[in-house]
């Protein structure tokens, strides 16, 4: 099968800071990744890298076949990479509609310029995506009134209104009550699955990453070291020691 | 509807009462031509002001459009009035798509102070090649035929105030239609998130390039309808204080709906005018003092506050950096 996504010694240092080191890694069609590693270790730094928010100082990224390595975000996304952020990035004084509605937009390439937003893209699709991440009761409101665990949400389904192949979500979890963790991953696993993605997300919550992961990669000072099934990982030795903290 | 409906009555009645005022008193056509070519040019500075960039330069646009209507006025006195204007508006884009591709690259006080940079060096350039631009005297424009008919003084006003009013209903309703279009809100997306709209696929750059470009053929057309009802363009056209009081006139009209633009030029022609009648030696004060008051209880400008009031306010109705009051207060 070939890789969604594939990168070959893929290397990043800021000064003396070694952030990503050789890194040889490859995602499938279809796998649903959790990356787990401490503050520190690289992980957002990669996601940087295989988006075009950061260029490697060596290596490749390949995403669908083609290589990505420095090339703009925008052009990358345009290829079918979607991402959401550990610090949602919304649009804060749109209404929660015209955020889904702005992104529906960008996805067919040219923004009208005197068609009204809300009569350019397909009003079904907005409201059937606002429902999927449960945010159909707020559609109205501004963005910027949404609490952290919708606000997330929100993040997500911009992000997959461009009908993207692969969804990097960039600590979904964080910042949310530890009670509504659970809902919020399986009202985003929900909108995954109904959409084909396949998703990576970083994630430190280990019941998170078990519960909604098919493969876990575990990160340790810009490298990879650990990847495979959640259990065998999680269980792993240089994983309990170094990222969990149990050994 | 019913805020739609509020906004087109106060666009007709404040049309009919420039129309009545114009025809009844023939010397205020010029003040109400100037107020809507303030008017229009500050629809150019709002689109800037909705992706959060507030440019101190954007009088150049009016004074590089002035001064082609002036020599081109001057080459050929046979060209319409009409062709005068579009020359003016076309080389106020040219100048825009030019300039633009540099100031596009950066924000904020950079964006500002960058287009402002560039009026000052245009402003002395005009200044200083007397021989050609006229210096600070400027260059006077005969009065040039409109549609291949000829009028005297007061028919041409009367006709240029007609002309300009429709101008202005007709760009109020262009602009106001491209705030609501995914160019317009990918443009007001600039003021809150840029990183977003490059993960959209979409270029910042080039969708705030697409804006300036607009604002600047706004601004190039409040130019050349001005040239053409003072007869006259001087380096004044495009002094940093012109862009200012553009920016003022934004702020105080509200960026919110595209009638804000001409409310704020209609308060800030009144204020001036009574100011000139009776309070000369302390215009600016008053000027001053205006904008506070408005600042202080209608961050959003007039229109904010008149849709605020109606309890009609939009998603978004303010000036950079401010909400909607009636907004925080919903959530």
């Amino acid at each position: 099968m070939d890789a969604l996504i594939r990168t070959e010694d893929l290397s990043l240092s800021f000064g003396g800071v070694v952030a990503a080191e050789g890194i040889d890694f490859r995602l499938d069609v279809g796998e649903r990744l959790a990356v787990i590693g401490q503050n520190g270790a690289g992980k957002t730094t990669f996601i940087n890298i295989c988006t075009g928010f950061l260029k490697p100082t060596r290596g490749r990224v390949w995403f669908d076949g083609k290589d990505v390595t420095g090339m703009e975000p925008r052009h990358i996304v345009r290829l079918g990479l979607g991402r959401s952020f550990q610090l949602p990035q919304l649009f804060l004084e749109h209404t929660v509609r015209q955020c889904l509605e702005i992104s529906a937009a960008a996805r067919q390439g040219k923004l009208s310029f005197l068609k009204p937003l809300a009569r350019s893209v397909d009003a079904r699709e907005i409201e059937h995506t606002l429902e999927l991440v449960g945010l159909r009761e707020r559609g109205s409101e501004l963005a910027s009134s949404l609490p952290e665990g919708q606000r997330k949400l929100l993040d997500v389904a911009m992000a997959l209104m461009l009908n993207p192949k692969l969804l990097i979500m960039d600590e979904p979890t964080s910042g949310v009550a530890s009670e509504d963790k659970h809902d919020l991953m399986a009202t985003l696993m929900r909108a995954l699955d109904e959409r084909k993605v396949t998703s990576w997300f970083v994630e430190h919550d280990v019941d998170i990453v078990s519960r909604y992961a098919t493969r876990v990669a575990a990160w340790i000072a810009g490298k990879v070291a650990a990847d495979g099934p959640p259990a065998e990982v999680l269980a792993s030795e240089a994983v309990r020691r170094e990222i969990l903290g149990t050994a | 509807m019913a805020r739609l409906f509020d906004i087109r009555l106060l666009t007709i009645a404040g049309s009919l009462l420039c129309l009545i005022l114009g025809l009844a008193f023939p010397w205020s056509k010029t003040p109400i031509i100037v107020g809507l070519c303030f008017g229009i040019a500050t629809l150019g500075v709002a689109a800037m002001v909705r992706a959060g960039q507030v440019s101190f330069g954007h009088a150049m646009y009016a004074c590089i459009a002035g001064y082609t209507v002036a020599f081109l006025a001057r080459t050929w006195p046979q060209l319409d009035g009409l062709l005068l204007i579009l020359a003016g508006v076309g080389a106020s884009l040219v100048a825009g798509a030019v300039i633009g591709v540099f100031v596009v690259r950066y924000r904020g006080i950079f964006f500002g102070m960058l287009n402002l940079a560039i009026s000052m060096v245009l402003y002395s350039m005009i200044g200083k090649f007397y021989s050609v631009t006229g210096g600070t005297d400027g260059l006077r424009i005969n009065r040039p035929t409109l549609l291949g008919m000829e009028f005297e003084r007061a028919g041409f006003e009367t006709v240029l105030l007609v002309g300009t009013l429709f101008a202005a209903i007709g760009l109020g309703v262009l602009v106001q239609r491209y705030f609501q279009s995914a160019s317009g809100e990918a443009l007001a997306g600039i003021k809150t998130n840029e990183t977003r709209l490059e993960y959209l696929g979409l270029s910042a750059r080039r969708v705030l390039w697409n804006g300036y470009l607009f604002s600047a053929g706004l601004v190039g057309l409040s130019g050349a309808l001005f040239a053409m009802v003072q007869g006259l363009v001087t380096p004044d056209m495009g002094s940093w204080l012109r862009s200012g009081e553009f920016v003022f006139i934004a702020i105080l009209g509200g960026s919110g709906h595209a009638i804000g633009a001409f409310l704020g030029a209609a308060v800030f022609e009144l204020v001036k005018l009574f100011a000139a009648a009776y309070m000369t030696g302390v215009w600016q004060m008053l000027l001053g003092i205006t904008l506070i008051v408005v600042i202080l209880v209608a961050p959003e400008g007039i229109i904010g506050l008149l849709m605020r009031k109606s309890a009609l306010t939009g998603p978004r109705s303010g000036i950079p950096g401010r909400q909607s009051p009636t907004r925080r207060a919903e959530h």
